[in-house]
């Protein structure tokens, strides 16, 4: 006989969590899916928490363990939530040889903060890149959304200004 | 979907076309979109809407023209090419339809970088629009298909594809037919096809710009694919760095499937095949073959010992075809045109073109497919218009993390896989980075070595421990405080790692230090004997270990 196990309630009211239930349901509620579910969690919440991770991992029916594990192997989820603004630094090979490390350098020493941090005041987060594969335009900087090229050490610490209001 | 069918999308779809006299072609590929190119097609819209010609004169939004530095790129139905363009310059441009080009933004197209390519892959890149199915087919898209289905069986497409002499385009250069004979002669209740795109090597960007620009190609190759080795079932493995990309696939998969040409019966056969996407989540051993089945089954992307190949027992432990995406958009044409013809171009154990993504110290930067066996000099000095400033060339890497660095003595060699191997170097999914006398050797294998340490996956000690040594020694180095004990340790640390590591990504780390220490040995002796960096990058103290 088939042991019975109740489908696990969201964690609350949010609406973005028939999102969640969505993407599991397309991926057939099964294990096979948690990669992509756990995508739709951070696309729809910014990042991926304890409660989040338990509800995942009790509606796909796999171990906890295995939900966190996948959540930290890959570099792409993060756990904690992201600052009002980010700015992804490119560090490919080509921004490489072109100045991103002297970039990265003005930025932590602009904001007082290191790759993967956020500042106090939650205004930005910085983070770096494997490789934006946008070489051709080497160095590259993500601001939010939009990729810019050729950046030089006075236009992202410009750019930073207009966030932190300094 | 029936071929009349098709052909008749085709043809109306030509038929519409011609009736535009005029027309011009904007970039929205990721690198030119970066530089505004949307904005320059909405002003180049409202100005041919402005002067009435809206039935006459077509903006199209197209894929990758390949020199990404010059950036936003316009073509015009004149056969002029425009480069920086801005969103002022809209109607200058649409005027110049009926004059004269407009001279200061006019970027001559009878130079090597434009001259010495030949385009296979990238055919269609720059001319369709990567959001319409109507525009593929219109360029003789899915014909392959509908012939392969119709006129030929699962064998002889694949004799074909091994007669084309086709090597995988991901880097290891395995025979393609090969590939797909095992896979069609392996016993399974359900077979799979993988597309390979996550392209995580740094300063490579070929596959981002055929999803981007021509998705429905890499569809077609897969479909082809799928019904050579009796496969119904396929996923594309896309890095979610790439959202463009990411969008433009899905759509081409939806439109496919609207059109028939992906689901239960294609063409009325009984062929049936179904393509969904999986996104990466930022892991650079993805790449390995085992690990990426591992990623795609939900799991953390840690790598298995082969055999057992995935050839034959892959994806849910069935037999399963992973090609890169490259690879799949040979196909198309190697079907359309047979093997022979795609035989006779390149060299004799690399066969066709390859698609390269020039980048770093070079005048020109960008995507060129070029025949196999071309030289390294001329790619650098002839395409990539040698180096800016005046300055001197040092080397260009090559493979990523994976590959290595090749001095100025290699310059005369000919690109294919079997030289570059020899060098030393692989040939990699195809970044190829040039570097000057401005980039310190030491600086650079260390930035692999940190790049594989934190890469490694941590399942197989050498590798797990061993990039971590490596990059200390390194490190070291660049800091000025190592020993000669420590360089002899780092060179049978490279021999450790190299046979002793469970995949390709451990294997192959110590090959930007080794290729660097055959070349450049003397950049090595300076900075441990004479304390001193020749280019004057290290000497910055950093703390040992540090990770970036």
């Amino acid at each position: 006989m088939a042991s019975y196990v109740a489908k696990p309630t969201p964690p609350n009211q949010d609406k973005r969590w028939k999102l969640v239930d969505a993407t599991m349901r397309r991926q057939g509620q099964q294990a096979r899916g948690l990669i992509e579910t756990l995508h739709t969690v951070q696309e729809a919440f910014g990042y991926l928490d304890g409660q989040a991770l338990r509800y995942v991992a009790m509606s796909l029916r796999v171990p906890l363990s295995r939900a966190f594990g996948v959540a930290t192997f890959y570099h792409f989820f993060t756990l904690k939530p992201a600052g009002e603004h980010t700015c992804v630094i490119c560090m490919g090979t080509a921004c490489y040889i072109k100045g991103a490390p002297q970039l990265l350098d003005a930025v932590q020493k602009d904001l007082g903060i290191r790759p993967g941090e956020t500042t106090a005041d939650k205004k930005v987060s910085l983070l770096t890149a494997r490789c934006l594969g946008s070489c051709g335009l080497a160095p590259a900087v993500v601001y939010d959304q939009g990729v810019a090229g050729k950046v030089g050490t006075s236009a992202i610490r410009e750019h930073l200004k207009k966030w932190t209001g300094a | 979907m029936t071929p009349e069918e098709l052909e008749q999308i085709g043809e109306t779809e030509r038929a519409a076309q011609s009736q535009f006299t005029q027309g011009v072609n904007v970039c929205v590929a990721a690198g030119c979109l970066s530089c505004e190119s949307q904005a320059v097609k909405d002003s180049l819209d409202q100005e041919v809407a402005k002067r009435g010609k809206k039935d006459r004169c077509q903006v199209k939004g197209v894929g990758c023209m390949g020199l990404c530095s010059e950036g936003p790129l316009v073509s015009t139905s004149n056969g002029v090419l425009y480069k920086k363009v801005t969103a002022a310059d809209g109607a200058a441009i649409v005027d110049s339809l009926d004059g004269q080009p407009v001279k200061q933004l006019v970027c001559a197209t009878d130079v090597p970088f434009f001259q010495r390519q030949k385009k296979i892959v990238l055919e269609n890149s720059g001319n369709i629009d990567p959001d319409r199915i109507e525009d593929y087919i219109a360029a003789n898209g899915y014909s392959a298909l509908i012939k392969a289905l119709t006129e030929m069986s699962p064998r002889e497409v694949t004799d074909e594809v091994t007669k084309s002499g086709l090597r995988g385009r991901g880097g290891a250069g395995y025979p393609t037919g090969l590939k797909w004979s095992t896979v069609s002669k392996s016993v399974g209740t359900q077979k799979y096809v993988i597309c390979n795109a996550d392209e995580g090597d740094p300063g490579a960007f070929m596959d981002r710009s055929v999803l981007e620009s021509d998705p429905h190609r890499v569809l077609e190759g897969m479909l082809i694919g799928g019904y050579a080795v009796g496969a119904s079932e396929a996923y594309i493995y896309v890095r979610a760095e790439y959202p463009l990309a990411i969008k433009r696939l899905r759509n081409a998969i939806r439109q496919a499937e609207r059109m028939g040409l992906l689901g239960a019966n294609i063409c009325g056969t009984r062929f049936s095949f179904r393509i969904d996407v999986r996104l990466g989540a930022g892991a650079f051993v993805c790449g390995e073959e085992t690990a990426l089945i591992a990623s795609v089954e939900g799991r953390r992307g840690t790598p298995r010992p082969r055999p057992p190949y995935p050839a034959m027992e892959g994806l849910f432990g069935q037999p399963t075809l992973i090609n890169n995406v490259e690879t799949f958009a040979n196909i198309a044409p190697i079907i359309r045109n047979g093997g022979d013809w795609y035989a006779s171009i390149g060299t004799e154990k690399s066969k066709g073109t390859k698609v390269f993504a020039l980048a770093g110290r070079v005048e020109n930067t960008g995507l060129v497919e070029v025949p196999m066996g071309i030289s390294l000099r001329e790619m650098v000095f002839e395409i990539g218009g040698g180096i800016p400033e005046g300055r001197k060339f040092k080397a260009v890497q090559t493979g990523g993390p994976s590959g290595g660095c090749l001095p100025s003595e290699c310059l005369d060699m000919p690109v294919d896989y079997e030289s570059l191997a020899k060098a030393g170097s692989i040939m990699g999914s195809g970044g190829m980075i040039v570097m000057d006398e401005s980039s310190c050797m030491v600086d650079v294998a260390k930035y692999f070595m940190d790049f594989c340490m934190t890469e490694s996956c941590g399942k197989c000690i050498p590798c797990r421990v061993g990039t971590y040594q490596m990059h200390r020694i390194l490190t070291a180095i660049g800091n000025m405080t190592a020993t000669a004990q420590d360089l002899k340790l780092l060179q049978e640390l490279c021999d450790l790692l190299k046979h002793t590591s469970l995949c390709g990504l451990g294997q192959s780390a110590p090959n930007p230090v080794v290729s660097t220490l055959k070349s450049f040995a003397e950049e090595y002796r300076a900075h441990i004997e004479d304390h001193k960096c020749p280019a004057g990058v290290c000497g910055v103290e950093q703390p040992v270990g540090e990770t970036v």
